[in-house]
């Protein structure tokens, strides 16, 4: 086996990570800023963390899979803490009684892509340059080791007061949404978790690989156009072959809660070559499908992103107001989802939509 | 009701008087380098005619000294940080993301205890006050003079602030306590920041706030004294002391509520043309748009609202270069009485423009007679096109919109702009931010989380709390309205929980 060095991440490449993840947080996954003032301070004590290709886990290797679930507005009061995640993964060693080789998260897109870091920062693990999701998605079931059919169980679950629990077994995905809720409920809607652990071989079949890295250079790429006063948004197109799909005003937001996701729409007024077509997009905690002028131009699983249109940094659906200036861009899913099996999971259907999926990146 | 405005700005101290729905009488007078004789000064300027002078019902005053202070680093207190959020939040500690110069010089010591509430009214801890009582007496053996106390999820249940509060204040009598309950919003960085802050400049607000009642009090006037807040609306001065935070960007708030007031127009872009840059705003009912975007004050991330405002480097002291013409972003600011060409100066800036093309009288125009009429042209132009390309940044409608030019340097606003249905001119408009300062109302704001109830429910039980506060505040309770309500379902918690915002004003009451 090809063993490629493992690469130290830098306290840069962090800061490049929290603009990238934000931004493939596609509105949602919440803001990666507090696990980067986490980060900061963690490098300032002066512990490091190691990045490690899929590539080189071995088959029988154990990853840990880590995120931080419940409400966004929880985690505004509740400050995430590095330890708590660490321990998530400790708790899930204790239960399973097998070490884990490295840590990967479970969603590239807002704050759960520093997860894994916090962890690895405290138990001196590498991070696995890979994740399940490519960007954020509302669900357990919406991941890449769902569709490839792995087991959705077991999973570990941290309150700072001592309160651990462990989901020993469910029948499905969806079980395991609803039982673990119910738990980050109980602890008051946030909570540390550590997903059912990977084998190496499971990661290298159906994880999505080198997104950590995507994520820092497309941070990398907006931060230098904004150094160098040149366009952020213009500088990501090009660094991720996207696709400008539209620029305007944000004219009106409609938001309701139902089963517990934020759902609504955002709707938009054009501006430059746009003026005079209006542009909605519907959400359900992330931006789901864009419609021109009432036809559909894009949908998951393509990455649909809204960005401020001077400093491109990322507009969430809780945060995204009246008058703000945006520009709409798409950037390619990850292959996972083009499958029959994948569209079913995330495809516009998985949302409730009756429409195909059409790609804005289909030749 | 009479009432007399004061704007204390960088360069100079406005004051007017404003009676019966109009301003009976505007005078300028130098800022000096302690706030007070400045005002003292203006006072003067403003009594000496008869047209200000006489009885008032309320002096109301804007200041930037305080967001100054703090931007400069100067007269920042040591402040103890009392965190009550353990076991939760501990790796982030306060003052976590503060700049490092400012840290240094306002951070007198952290201490965090166990206790705070979850977002259902939940304890999380049981408040542990024999930790408040011994981290109260190593505060006081540390001789800080200010203390910041923060809880999770304070403003839904402040209950522990409070008794922290009170211990605090049975162990060491002195120290004013800042409690972030008080300072609104959830976000327990972003409060606590603003609590921080708040604490940080306890004893310059009262060593000002004190120094203006007495400046007031010197210059013969028995009205109370009300300072202007980030809002458009006034606080009294024994409540302004206890919050100097509020009156961080006062400035620009009174600048666009005067040019509404003035102008009669409720619904316009504003733009308030100074020495050195434009601010270009919006007002909707009579108050600025606010910013949605956190708000770093001297680097430190708040909550704050604030207007939201664009600024150019383009102003009356704006140097003027090459040909095809530059303005700015370099200006002569408060030195333009000795530096611009009409006052026998060497530098050109937009003012001799303005002189020679005969918008403004202002200085001896023989000394620009040497301009071209086409190139003050080409100036004003370049000036109008620097206007027009922001004004569009600024809009949040497509169709053209009214605008109010206010501010010493706005002869630069042409009567004609794209995008714009009308430019209208007002008098007194240089001094729109002392009459905003005049006209101020008084607010009460609600910011929570309601579970259980319909949305119709959650917004009315929000809007009694929001005019009982206004009320408390010295508000008029029958010209209270609602100027702003905003509800957000929250995704992933129980119960329908509903976050509700609403702000009310009114009227100050008569006393």
């Amino acid at each position: 086996m090809s063993a490629t060095p493992m690469r130290e991440i830098t306290a840069e490449d962090i800061e490049s990570l929290a603009v990238g993840a934000w931004i493939l947080g596609t509105g949602g996954g919440g803001s990666p800023y507090l696990g980067l003032l986490n980060m900061r301070r963690l490098y300032a004590e002066g512990r490091r963390v190691r990045l490690m290709s899929p590539d080189d886990l071995a088959d029988d290797d154990a990853v840990a899979v880590v995120s931080n679930q419940g409400a966004p507005l929880v985690g505004q009061e509740r400050l995430t803490d590095s330890r708590n995640v660490a321990r998530a993964v400790e708790l899930m060693e204790e239960f399973t009684g097998k070490r884990f080789r490295a840590i990967m998260s479970l969603e590239i897109g807002g704050g759960n892509s520093i997860q894994p870091m916090m962890a690895a920062a405290h138990l001196g693990l590498p991070v696995v340059d890979a994740d399940c999701m490519g960007r954020a998605y509302p669900e357990a079931q919406m991941t890449s080791f769902a569709v490839g059919g792995l087991k959705p169980w077991p999973l570990t679950s941290v309150d700072p007061r001592g309160v651990e629990s462990i989901v020993a077994r469910v029948p499905t995905w969806k079980w395991m949404e609803r039982v673990s809720r119910k738990i980050c409920t109980e602890y008051g809607s946030i909570a540390a978790t550590c997903k059912a652990p990977r084998t190496g071989a499971e990661v290298k079949r159906w994880g999505i690989p080198y997104t950590t890295t995507k994520a820092i250079r497309i941070g990398d790429a907006v931060r230098a156009a904004r150094r160098a006063h040149e366009d952020p948004v213009a500088a990501l197109l090009e660094a991720e072959d996207g696709k400008l799909l539209y620029r305007g005003k944000v004219v009106d937001v409609e938001r309701r809660t139902t089963e517990g996701f934020l759902r609504g729409r955002a709707r938009f007024d054009g501006s430059d070559a746009w003026r005079g077509a209006g542009m909605e997009i519907d959400f359900q905690n992330e931006w789901i499908v864009a419609r021109l002028d009432g036809a559909p131009i894009a949908m998951s699983p393509d990455l649909v992103c809204v960005l401020d249109g001077v400093s491109g940094e990322a507009i969430g659906t809780e945060t995204i107001r009246y008058g703000q200036r945006i520009v709409v861009v798409a950037l390619p899913p990850p292959e996972v989802f083009l499958s029959p099996k994948g569209l079913e999971h995330v495809g516009p259907r998985a949302f409730g939509y009756d429409i195909d999926f059409c790609s804005v990146f289909a030749p | 009701m009479r009432r007399i405005g004061i704007d204390v700005g960088g360069t100079n101290t406005d004051a007017v008087l404003v009676d019966g729905g109009r301003v009976r009488r505007a005078v300028k007078a130098p800022t000096t380098a302690d706030v007070t004789s400045g005002i003292v000064d203006a006072l003067a300027r403003l009594r000496a005619h008869q047209d200000g002078a006489g009885d008032v019902d309320a002096v109301m005053i804007g200041t930037t000294h305080f967001i100054n202070a703090v931007v400069q680093r100067r007269h920042v207190s040591r402040v103890a940080a009392l965190r009550i959020a353990l076991p939760t939040s501990a790796s982030l500690p306060p003052f976590c993301d503060w700049p490092d110069d400012l840290a240094a010089l306002a951070r007198g010591g952290v201490w965090q205890v166990e206790g705070g509430h979850e977002y259902d009214g939940r304890p999380i801890m049981p408040l542990d006050e024999a930790a408040i009582r011994a981290a109260a007496r190593e505060i006081r053996a540390a001789g800080l003079a200010s203390v910041a106390v923060s809880a999770a999820f304070s403003p839904i249940d402040p209950s522990h602030e409070i008794r922290a509060a009170a211990i605090l204040a049975e162990e060491l009598p002195g120290p004013p306590i800042t409690c972030s309950h008080e300072l609104g919003r959830i976000g327990l960085l972003e409060r606590e920041n603003a609590a921080l802050l708040n604490a940080a400049l306890a004893e310059l607000a009262r060593d000002t706030i004190e120094a203006f009642a007495a400046a007031i009090a010197g210059s013969g006037i028995a009205a109370p004294l009300y300072i202007t807040q980030n809002d458009g609306t006034v606080a009294e001065a024994a409540v302004a002391r206890r919050f100097p935070v509020y009156s961080f960007a006062s400035g620009a708030t009174n600048s666009m509520r005067g040019a509404a007031w003035l102008s009669g127009i409720e619904d316009a872009m504003v733009v308030d043309v100074g020495g050195t840059t434009t601010d270009i705003g919006q007002i909707r009912g009579g108050f600025p748009r606010e910013s949605s975007a956190v708000v770093h004050v001297g680097g430190v991330r708040t909550l704050f609202r604030m207007p939201d405002l664009l600024s150019i480097g383009l102003g009356g002291g704006s140097h003027v270069e090459g040909d095809p013409p530059r303005i700015g972003p370099l200006s002569v600011g408060f030195r333009l009485p000795e530096e611009a060409r009409v006052f026998g100066g060497g530098r050109l800036v937009a003012t001799d423009i303005a002189v020679a093309a005969g918008l403004l009288d202002l200085g001896e125009r023989a000394r620009v007679a040497d301009i071209a009429p086409g190139y003050a042209k080409r100036v004003l132009d370049e000036a109008a096109r620097m206007l027009e390309e922001n004004i569009d940044r600024m809009k949040t409608e497509a169709g053209d919109v009214p605008l109010v030019a206010v501010g010493g340097g706005a002869f630069l606003v042409p009567s004609r702009l794209a995008g714009v249905s009308r430019v209208v001119h007002v008098p007194h408009g240089d001094c729109a931010n002392a009459v905003g300062a005049a006209i101020a109302q008084i607010s009460g704001e609600v910011d929570q989380i309601f579970r259980d109830m319909t949305r119709a429910d959650a917004i009315a039980a929000a809007t009694r709390l929001a005019a009982d506060r206004a009320c408390t505040a010295g508000a008029d309770r029958a010209t209270l309205r609602t100027v702003e309500t905003e509800d957000m379902p929250l995704s992933y918690l129980p119960g329908n929980a509903l976050r509700v915002r609403v702000r009310m004003v009114g009227d100050v009451a008569a006393r």
